[in-house]
């Protein structure tokens, strides 16, 4: 028996099917996987994702220990509410984590991790929050519902107060701000628009069966990849862990190198910048299967890789892939399924954003 | 849970077996398999003229989420695969015991009687001890 989200009655009355992830039972599907995942590319979707960790950072040096603790710059952060993508890195630049943070006030940030994480990523953050005077609070009391799709904030925004609807539709893109005892924010894990709104643990129930009858469909985690993978973000354990860095990850866009700033990890990542021997790249099967995580790759020359990520994209119909490759792959390469050589196509991700295509098939 | 078709054999494996006319076999996944996979994206059927072993791996079927090998109840020779799933996998989905099927074989002498197969009765009571 794993752990259960304040939502898990509903989704059993809801008929989902329940697997474990992370330690936590969670619901993967509903009715079809392919339905939930064009529901949200298509119009709206709500996902559970109460199982990720809310932890709050206070005190008056939390900048500073949050410029020390991620690789991205929470210098960036400078309107109360903006949000920042960042991994967590070990001192050998391995990933610990790959997380978001909010700005809230000068003496406040909030971080979302992981729950596969959550025991050791707590762990890290207290060990050093202590010498920067940093209190650490780990927000069980929480839910959290992904509100994702082209409709999904016009839908989420009626389940707020009528006077906060205004200012809730006018956040920009990765930003949040309270309203009452909710924290909506512009964010997700699909590639559409949408909210993620954290609210307390007694407040999730009523607010999906509230958008569940706005037309917003139940979405398990088994639409949540397929949709993430469409949209060309990492799943951590799959696609990056503590053995991988981020230049071999396709997160060098999320680290901050400016001058002067020291983080944990600097040191031993910075000489791999434009020196990485991987990268993490996109593949789109050519001819028909389906790739999966652990596939071969085959690299003309001799060269090696395997998948990380794969699944059947429901929005292009074909098979794609992220793969950790050498870094001087040519764009046409071949993957071991089943001892056949399939032909493959390194793509650049995304796949698919906004509902469209962004590769040609 | 619907009811089993009574003409059919099954495995505990979750393939059924249907005796033809002229006594070769039809082989698919039973309705409780192709639900518990999910949406099928990919079925890949053996080649005829294939000959195959009891409990050999020759088919394969993929959902979104996982692959999933069909083992083969009774020796023999593959006679043909169900060319229509290449396009439309999904027919596994919705007729699992009719146009869902995937390969026909032609069994090996006396291989039906040495292979276990189940039937409706008994593969009902491995659904439902899965079910627990």
């Amino acid at each position: 028996m794993g752990r259960k989200t304040p939502l898990f009655s509903l989704h059993q009355e809801l008929n989902a099917r329940i697997v474990d992830f992370g330690g936590w039972d969670m619901p993967v599907q509903y009715s079809s996987q392919i339905g939930e995942h064009h529901a949200v590319r298509r119009a709206a979707g709500v996902f559970d994702v109460s199982h990720m960790c809310v932890v709050d950072l206070k005190g008056p040096r939390v900048r500073a220990f949050l410029a020390a603790l991620l690789a991205n710059d929470v210098g960036r952060l400078r309107a109360p509410g903006k949000a920042l993508y960042s991994c967590m890195l070990r001192d050998d630049g391995g990933i610990l984590d790959d997380l978001i943070v909010y700005y809230l006030a000068e003496d406040f940030f909030r971080l979302v991790v992981n729950a596969g994480t959550r025991d050791k990523d707590l762990a890290w953050i207290r060990d050093r929050a202590q010498s920067f005077g940093v209190t650490v609070t780990e927000r069980d009391d929480l839910a959290m519902l992904a509100v994702q799709g082209p409709e999904a904030r016009a839908k989420a925004a009626q389940l707020l107060n009528p006077a906060d609807v205004e200012a809730a539709l006018a956040l920009a893109s990765f930003s949040g701000a309270a309203f009452g005892r909710w924290f909506v924010a512009r964010t997700g894990y699909t590639g559409e628009d949408g909210f993620e709104i954290m609210m307390p643990a007694a407040d999730a129930v009523p607010a999906w069966r509230s958008l569940n009858s706005l037309g917003v469909a139940s979405c398990g985690l088994g639409a949540r990849d397929t949709l993430r993978l469409e949209a060309g973000m990492n799943l951590y354990g799959n696609d990056m862990d503590e053995s991988t860095h981020p230049y071999e990850s396709a997160l060098g866009w999320t680290v901050a190198l400016s001058p002067g700033r020291d983080f944990i990890g600097r040191a031993a990542i910075e000489p791999l910048a434009k020196a990485s021997p991987r990268r993490l790249v996109g593949l789109l099967l050519e001819d028909r299967g389906v790739l999966r995580g652990h596939q071969k790759v085959h690299v003309a020359g001799g060269g090696a890789g395997e998948i990380t990520s794969g699944t059947f994209s429901p929005t292009l119909e074909r098979s794609i892939a992220f793969a950790r490759v050498p870094a001087a792959t040519p764009a046409a390469v071949q993957v071991d399924i089943r001892g056949k050589l399939l032909n493959a196509r390194v793509v650049k991700p995304p796949f698919v954003r906004f509902g469209r295509a962004l590769i040609t098939l | 849970m619907s009811q089993l078709p009574q003409d059919l054999k099954y495995t505990k494996s979750h393939e059924w077996v249907r005796t033809r006319a002229d006594g070769s076999l039809e082989i698919g996944i039973t309705d409780h398999a192709q639900h518990a996979l999910g949406d099928l994206v990919f079925v890949e059927v053996p080649e005829a003229g294939r000959a195959v072993k009891s409990g050999d791996a020759c088919a394969v079927v993929e959902s979104v989420k996982a692959a999933s090998d069909v083992y083969a109840p009774v020796s023999g020779e593959i006679l043909e695969g169900n060319a229509q799933l290449a396009s439309a996998p999904e027919t596994v989905n919705g007729d699992a015991y009719g146009a869902g099927w995937l390969y026909r074989l032609k069994p090996a002498a006396g291989a039906v009687q040495a292979a276990q197969l189940l039937s409706p009765q008994d593969y009902q009571k491995v659904l439902d001890a899965e079910a627990g």
